[in-house]
């Protein structure tokens, strides 16, 4: 069976505060004379090498990974899937 | 009258909480290593304090996952009483024994100081010797302390009466100050401040005393004269 590279990206749902985004943006971007820049939010890359048979059945694969072992806190986490092949 | 210390790879609170127990306290009281299972006939668990697997990922979230707390699961829906100080509350939250999530600190700095917590409810295993209102000058020593609730979670805390202890002062931004909540049958408690780091004269520059109710607490509920 192909390998797949699977990234999931957990950050913190809209509403809860992300400190670290907002001292990047308030202390580091906004300090450097880019105005243009309205938000940053940080979070966290995991990224699964998985074998398996198509795209869709290695993210759900690891949509389930992450939800049975609450790699994310569903009450304040949100998380984004996405393979490709390796 | 047993109490178990569960100690993971990367507790560091579990000998003062041993100390305090077995050497203030008198309680007979033994470690039990994360991998083994825990015996019926313990009255009472303790998840000590520490960084259990260095925090990685989210603040006891991998501990969660360790075989020993589908025993500390059993026990506690068998009404034992359980308590866990900063990462054991960590690790509570984290196996869903306890609702809500403690996040970074606002200051997104590691935070050793003393603070004065304010009990909420003194009808738990760990504070049925406390006054509700009272003070408790107790130090906190963590990273990711700050408990938060959405609305929904925490009318159901309020309602069910789960604030265990707030703090007086705001600290690091937790939801309405919240220090420590328990579930809804009471016997699980989490809190983030350490009462093993207080309930002792020599170690308490301010007052010792009512953090040591915290343990007299588990002695009354253990039907132990003291």
């Amino acid at each position: 069976m192909p390998e797949f590279n699977v990234t999931a990206i957990i950050e913190n749902k809209p509403g809860i505060s992300d400190p670290e985004g907002e001292t990047i943006l308030n202390d580091l971007v906004l300090k450097s004379k880019n105005s243009s820049v309205k938000k940053i939010r940080s979070g966290k890359i995991l990224r699964f090498t998985i074998v398996g048979s198509d795209i869709k059945s290695v993210e759900k694969k690891v949509e389930k990974i992450c939800d049975e072992l609450r790699i994310f806190n569903p009450l304040v986490s949100k998380i984004t899937i996405s393979a490709n092949k390796c | 009258m047993k109490v178990a210390v569960v100690v993971f790879p990367g507790s560091n609170c579990d000998r003062d909480m041993f100390h305090v127990l077995t050497d203030v306290f008198n309680f007979e009281t033994q470690y039990f290593w994360h991998q083994d299972k825990l015996p019926n006939n313990i009255d009472a668990v303790i998840l000590p304090g520490g960084f259990s697997y260095g925090d990685r990922l989210r603040a006891g979230v991998i501990a969660a996952n360790s075989p020993i707390i589908s025993s500390v699961k059993k026990l506690a829906n068998s009404g034992t009483p359980i308590l866990g100080v900063c990462n054991g509350f960590q690790i509570l939250v984290e196996s869903e024994l306890l609702p809500g999530v403690l996040l970074k600190n606002t200051s997104l700095n590691f935070m050793c100081e003393w603070t004065n917590l304010i009990v909420n409810n003194n009808n738990t295993p760990f504070t049925n010797k406390l006054k509700v209102g009272q003070k408790i000058p107790i130090p906190i020593a963590n990273g990711e302390g700050r408990y938060f609730a959405d609305k929904k979670l925490l009318s159901e805390l309020k309602n069910n009466n789960q604030i265990v202890f707030s703090y007086q002062n705001r600290v690091n931004g937790s939801t309405e100050q919240i220090a420590g909540i328990c579930n809804k049958d009471g016997n699980v408690v989490g809190m983030m401040p350490h009462p093993e780091r207080a309930a002792e004269a020599i170690i308490n520059p301010v007052d010792y005393k009512p953090s040591s109710l915290i343990f007299e607490s588990l002695l009354k509920t253990l039907g132990v004269k003291n």
